[in-house]
């Protein structure tokens, strides 16, 4: 069955691509890789596991982030989100037979991840989501599939360069981030704010002197202002994203490992990340290799 | 009298009637837009603490909200002292500052206790909202710690809203110290 299903892709791909410029009617207007979806999918799964009710149900929910270009974001006009976090979550989706269209995206913020997954308002969370030790105790984070670090995003004329120049600037990240506390522990002074776009525009206003996150995500900012913002430091954190599933369900995280790995080898991993992350000009990295499960 | 009369009425009408949060944004956001930074406080030492830019803004919004509360506090205090007592003031022959000061504020003041008192408290709860406006306050702090130790998030939601609760308290029952202590028997 799998093997089938890889051999079938490459074909496939080639046609699903020749074919997506004519637009058909299940796509729902984003320009991401396109990914197979797998047949009777459900009689993959043994009895009980929450990947054959899923199936079963053609349904599946999945939180993503909103605000985050290149990593997950939706404009006010877009019918789904566009970003390396969706296209992950198609490639899961696609492997219990459920097409893009039948996803149901969730908008989830750094604060409710956590709730969402334990009151079961979503079954997966693909949300920049970094793995801890703390978050692992209460849900179920299975991966990494990406790994990023943190970096500085500054006006084009700055003269912070290196980390040590942040010391006594004024340094803007989202409320509450791990981005803001490990800046704060570089001597700078943290300001927070309620989303990464109104953090960027003190940038450009001048109200604050650089930006900090993952640097995923201000790559994408980056590329969307060329002209007066640059993205400096070489990363000085590790952030690994994981795809966090419910405590309830312990059987998806190797359902989750296996999915991606599958797409590691066969390249669906490199293409989800070149219409994504990649299109800010970033080579695409060596997929990392993912943490066993417990 | 009568242009600062209705300058205070316009006052207190744009700040009342409009919610804090659009304040916060218009300092915090469309300010630096415009040009203004405020970066000029920046050289302001207060004791060995740097005045920021983004604590002054913060506090310029909060100050503008809450004056207009203050504002209509005082009024209703001075509004809660009878007529009768102005005019027999002015019957013994008190110019209007004497009358003001020796007869109607003394009133006023006692009655401003509780509204003001309330303000106070909606002042202080306010201050939050400058968590989401680069102020790094309970709140953000509460956010920060709350994403750091994800498996302890009830608790430290407790516990800040406990922090909350006995802030405010404070708050009440100096305020209630304060009016017993003043009051008049009538």
């Amino acid at each position: 069955m799998r093997f089938t299903r890889t051999k079938a892709l490459a074909v496939a791909t080639g046609l699903a691509l020749a074919l997506a410029a004519c637009g058909d009617a299940g796509d729902d207007g984003d320009d991401g890789a396109d990914v197979d979806v797998a047949e009777n999918a459900a009689d993959d799964f043994d009895e009980g596991t929450r990947m054959k009710a899923l199936a079963e149900d053609g349904k599946i929910r999945i939180g993503v982030k909103f605000d985050q270009p290149g990593i997950g974001f939706k404009g006010a006009t877009d019918d789904a989100p566009r970003g390396f976090d969706p296209e992950i979550g198609k490639i899961l989706a696609a492997d219990l037979g459920i097409p893009a269209s039948d996803i149901e995206w969730v908008e989830t913020v750094s604060t409710n991840r956590e709730p969402f997954l334990e009151q079961g308002e979503v079954d997966l969370v693909i949300a920049s989501y970094s793995i801890t030790d703390e978050r692992r105790k209460v849900v179920g984070q299975a991966g990494p599939y990406y790994v990023t670090g943190q970096q500085l995003l500054v006006r084009s004329d700055s003269d912070i360069e290196t980390l040590d120049d942040v010391k006594g600037t004024e340094v803007c990240s989202v409320t509450g981030s791990t981005s803001l506390d490990n800046i704060k522990a570089e001597g700078a002074k943290p300001r927070g704010f309620d989303t990464y776009s109104e953090c960027v525009d003190q940038v450009l206003d001048g109200a604050v002197d650089a930006m900090t996150t993952d640097g995923a995500i201000l790559l994408g900012y980056a590329a969307e202002n060329p002209d007066e913002l640059k993205v400096v430091v070489d990363p000085f954190s590790e952030e690994r994203y994981g795809v966090g599933y419910s405590l309830d369900h312990p059987e998806m995280c190797e359902w989750i490992t296996d999915t991606l790995e599958d797409a590691q080898e066969d390249g669906l991993w490199a293409d989800a990340f070149e219409s994504t992350l990649g299109e800010s000009g970033v080579e695409t990295p060596e997929p990392p290799q993912m943490d066993a499960c417990a | 009298m009568s242009i600062l009369n209705k300058a205070a009425a316009l006052y207190v009408t744009l700040f009342r009637n409009t919610p804090l949060l659009m304040i916060f944004i218009f300092m915090a956001v469309a300010m630096p837009k415009l040009g203004y930074t405020f970066k000029v406080v920046e050289g302001i030492e207060i004791g060995g603490w740097e005045v920021s830019a983004f604590f002054f803004r913060s506090c310029l919004a909060l100050t503008l909200y809450t004056s207009a509360f203050v504002c209509e506090a005082m009024r209703s205090g001075v509004n809660a002292v009878p007529l009768g007592q102005a005019e027999a003031g002015r019957a013994v022959g008190l110019t209007f500052i004497q009358s003001m000061r020796h007869v109607v504020l003394p009133q006023a003041l006692r009655a401003v206790i509780p509204p003001l008192t309330s303000v106070q408290v909606a002042l202080l709860k306010n201050t939050s909202v400058a968590a989401v406006f680069g102020m790094a306050e309970a709140v953000a702090t509460m956010r920060i710690l709350t994403n750091r130790n994800s498996d302890e998030t009830i608790p430290i939601f407790l516990a800040f809203a406990v922090g909350y609760i006995i802030l405010v308290e404070v708050v009440s029952l100096t305020s209630y110290a304060i009016e017993r202590k003043v009051r008049v028997a009538r």
